[in-house]
């Protein structure tokens, strides 16, 4: 992260120096792939060592059609750069679908790639320092690391650098090179912002006596059953970071449960044996890895501390407008403003939220994103987030009327990216072989009904959540959603029907919850049923509650006394309306997925990464 | 204005020059922006703008005529379009050089059509007209016209495919379909047994077509070798898969065809498509 002088003194000039960013990618590698590839055509390589092989390298099997490809695009930290999006840009557009898709796990991921063609795009991300390797399979996945480290006003010390050390220690690392099942480290910046507690290891930036050190978390994660990970110790400081981490990859590499798929993770592991004796077990781990570590294991890990010093703005314009009241009538920059802009910790900054829906974008925007970002950020590069969109970090507040125009050109600057109203949404029935519902277009239509309606706007719905997953396995984070929704198949009146599980009450961050499982909903009830929600709510409230606090009471039991819905119970009975659907001779279409006009049938194959 | 790459590319365009004295005879599926330029100087080529004719009365590249794809389209017999060719003072030893604004896919389609009635010395121009003018390469807005010349019909129908044609192909191995439309319609339906190279995949931002080399790369890819004999087909009218032919042939491919009628005029037949309808890819799309 070295840049210019003129830039650390942020003068009025726009223009900034790209940030050089690590090279992850490996020529080699992409040669590799294209002559694999020819030899699984040609029946050279058996099918099962060309999955392997082909998901260590980052291609996961489309939906029913093993033809083709979901290339993901780790992006460690979130980090990328304008180069980096106009080149994603480009090979979309000649080799995917010309659009890009934003995970929930900070990777970029290119759709339905022909199998023969994905070694080209391989070619084209090394070209700008990236790389798909270890990105699926059973190897340690993206490294992420909280969108708002460096400018997060609670942070104790900016996380990156430690987030991309690490990344670059696992990376080709041959002790985790074929672990008993995927394995994810996420680090946050503070204890509200971070996935920290459902990530095998979650870390923490904190400070003890002047030293750097984290809080970590053990044996989160999330799936088919999820848990919350535990508290390793107190404080692990910065020197046995390494260690530590080494030693639960170690641990969950000799001990994880390599017969049944479907309990291999880590968490499994740690629940089965129990905490107490799998906390034994890594400290005592650690000293043999702290004992023997080798030469090549100690250069595997540097710390790259030259960050980014970008003085405070000594006239740091402050944002009047961004607690101003807005609502469904006020000037749609004011809007956009009010839900996709925050103040950082440096005075006179901010971080702009580019709004998507559920995670993709067209080649043309991210080219008109990645010129915006050049333009106007501070680092000149950008950050993707685990909400499916781009953060935008070092803008300055006199920028942002200009940045929103550009953004607009290419219908990049919809309102409520920091809202309920951006609803997550995994890639579903669009590319997944284990998807059951099109979570993908149900998370977009949540997102235009809610700007439709100007939902947006109304604060007390500002920090709830709505995530979806198109399956039980979790990958669009339903367990953490205020209201989180998993797909399924239901028989209703005799007739097979996609429904949604709805969870109530899920969180993130130190002291997340997972969702309580409330109801099922048909697919085309579930927008009438979030709305209703909402209007129950408005009726029920105590003066101040928002709605993330109002369902946190509902599921612990605790609601007002007067008022018609006093319990879960009460609000279930009050929903069942909303969620009846006509007869099937009446409305066909209610008993059919989004992007569908044929009855619905549950059809999937087998998964070969539920991420 | 002019680009570093056509800097270097000056060389070889005095080299051909001086061994062509009089009419240069086209060897490269694309010629570039300089050699054109020469050629112009020359007043030895026929630039041929293949956009709509209000486009080409506002300004296009200097000397050259206006073909419109859709005139060409409009009355596709093989006698109209050497009556075209007269018309526009083509002779059968005219060097043709084909431009459109649509990142080559119109011109490629002309240019085929051309090549289908007998007129071989026919080239793409390696760039489009917007690119041109970016360039600021020569361009004027007088309508040109050229006394008529005469032009012979030999018609090709090597490089011609009809449905029968298509038809049989599917059931012969060493024949491959290629379907040059984007990666969606592909999946949405196609012929069955066919192959996808997307158009996408065949030009960069500076040229219509990518360098020989890298085509060749793409068909190895996909198993193809410049010995298969391929035929390709797009969506209505073979503009995308005019361009393919094009890109193909580059790449070395020898026995090649277009399937001019398409995939809209195998539909109509009511012929067999494949279809895919077990995943929603188009709400993948973020317009």
């Amino acid at each position: 992260m070295v840049l210019k002088k003129e830039v650390l003194n942020y003068p009025d000039k726009k223009h900034f120096s790209p940030k050089s960013s690590p090279r992850w990618g490996k020529e080699e590698e992409t040669e590799v792939f294209g002559q694999n590839v020819k030899l699984f055509r040609r029946g050279k390589m058996s099918e099962d060592d060309f999955r392997r092989f082909r998901l260590q390298h980052g291609a996961y099997g489309s939906r029913l059609q093993q033809n083709y490809s979901m290339i993901r695009i780790k992006i460690p930290s979130g980090e990328i750069t304008p180069e980096q999006l106009q080149k994603i840009a480009t090979l979309s557009e000649a080799f995917s679908i010309g659009s890009a898709h934003v995970s929930t796990r900070q990777n970029i991921q290119l759709h339905w790639v022909q199998l023969e063609d994905v070694s080209e795009v391989m070619r084209g991300l090394v070209e700008v320092g990236l790389t798909t390797r270890e990105a699926c399979g059973n190897t340690v996945r993206n490294v992420m690391c909280s969108h708002f480290a460096g400018v997060c006003p609670d942070e104790e010390f900016d996380s990156t650098p430690y987030a991309m050390a690490i990344a670059r220690f696992f990376l080709r690392n041959p002790v985790c090179q074929n672990l008993p099942r995927k394995f994810k480290i996420n680090f946050a910046c503070c204890s509200n912002h971070g996935l920290i507690r459902i990530a095998d290891i979650g870390l923490i930036p904190m400070k003890k006596d002047g030293t750097n050190g984290f809080k970590i978390y053990l044996g989160g994660g999330l799936g088919a059953a999820s848990f919350i990970g535990h508290l390793l110790e107190e404080f692990t400081s910065e020197k046995r970071l390494v260690s530590t981490c080494m030693a639960v990859v170690r641990l969950f590499d000799r001990l994880g449960n390599r017969e049944n798929m479907a309990r291999n993770r880590m968490r499994y592991l740690v629940n089965e044996m129990g905490w107490e004796k799998f906390q034994k077990l890594v400290i005592k781990e650690r000293s043999n890895v702290e004992m023997t570590i080798s030469l090549e294991t100690l250069n595997r890990y540097k710390l790259d501390l030259e960050s980014l010093n970008i003085k405070q703005l000594s006239n740091g314009k402050k944002l009047p407008l961004i607690n101003e009241k807005v609502d469904i009538n006020s000037d749609p920059y004011k809007r956009w403003i009010h839900s996709n802009v925050v103040s950082q910790k440096q005075n006179g900054y901010f971080v702009v939220f580019v709004t998507l829906g559920a995670g993709d974008i067209t080649s043309s925007q991210l080219r008109s994103l990645a010129k915006t970002i050049k333009t106007y950020s501070g680092e000149g590069c950008a950050r993707n987030t685990p909400n499916q969109n781009f953060a935008v970090r070092f803008v300055k507040a006199s920028d942002l009327p200009e940045f929103y125009n550009e953004l607009a050109k290419t219908g990049l600057a919809n309102p409520g990216a920091l809202t309920m109203s951006s609803a997550v949404g995994c890639s579903g029935t669009t590319s997944c072989n284990l998807a059951i519902t099109n979570s993908h277009r149900l998370a977009k239509e949540i997102q235009s009904k809610f700007i439709e309606l100007g939902l947006d706007t109304e604060d007390d719905l500002r920090d709830s959540t709505i995530k979806i997953s198109g399956c039980p396995n979790s990958c669009g984070q339903h367990e953490i959603a205020t209201i989180g929704f998993y797909g399924g198949a239901s028989r209703i009146e005799g007739t097979m029907t996609p429904t949604y599980t709805m969870l109530f009450g899920g969180t993130d961050g130190e002291d997340g919850v997972l969702g309580k499982s409330v109801m099922r909903v048909p697919a085309k009830r579930v927008i009438p049923t979030i709305i209703k929600i909402i209007d129950i709510y408005r009726e029920e409230r105590t003066t101040n509650e928002s709605l993330a606090m109002w369902i946190s009471k509902l599921i612990n039991g605790a609601t007002k006394d007067n008022g018609n819905a006093k319990n879960l119970d009460d609000v279930k009975a009050s929903l069942m309306e909303t969620i009846s659907l006509p007869s099937a001779k009446d409305d066909p279409d209610s008993y059919m997925d989004y992007g569908n006009d044929v009855k619905f049938s549950a059809k999937t194959a087998r998964g070969e990464c539920a991420a | 204005m002019c680009s570093l790459k056509y800097g270097n590319k000056e060389k070889k365009t005095k080299s051909i020059l001086s061994r062509n004295q009089s009419t240069i005879n086209f060897q490269n599926v694309v010629t570039s922006a300089d050699i054109l330029r020469t050629l112009i100087r020359k007043n030895s080529v026929r630039v041929v703008d293949v956009r709509k004719e209000d486009e080409y009365k506002k300004e296009h590249i200097k000397t050259a005529i206006s073909i419109p794809l859709s005139k060409v389209l409009e009355n596709e017999t093989p006698e109209m379009i050497v009556e075209l060719l007269e018309k526009s003072g083509i002779s059968d030893k005219t060097p043709v050089i084909v431009y459109d604004d649509t990142f080559g896919a119109l011109a490629a389609r002309v240019a085929w059509t051309f090549q289908f009635v007998g007129h071989t010395n026919t080239s793409l121009l390696e760039t489009t007209f917007t690119k041109w003018k970016s360039y600021g390469f020569e361009t004027e807005k007088k309508n040109n016209v050229f006394p008529k010349a005469k032009h012979s019909l030999k018609i090709n129908n090597d490089i011609f495919a009809n449905y029968d044609e298509v038809e049989k192909a599917k059931s012969d191995q060493n024949k491959i379909l290629v379907d040059s439309r984007e990666r969606l319609n592909f999946l949405s339906e196609h012929i069955p047994g066919a192959t996808n190279l997307p158009y996408t995949m065949l030009g960069t931002d500076e040229s219509i077509l990518r360098e020989p080399q890298e085509i060749k790369r793409f068909m190895e890819n996909r198993g193809i070798s410049a010995d298969d004999e391929i035929i390709t087909y797009c969506g209505s009218v073979g503009t995308l898969s005019g361009l393919a032919y094009y890109a193909l042939r580059m790449g070395g491919v020898k026995k090649i065809r277009l399937y001019s009628r398409s995939f809209k005029e195998w539909k109509k037949l009511g012929k067999p498509i494949e279809e895919f309808k077990d995943a929603n890819f188009w709400d993948l799309s973020a317009e």
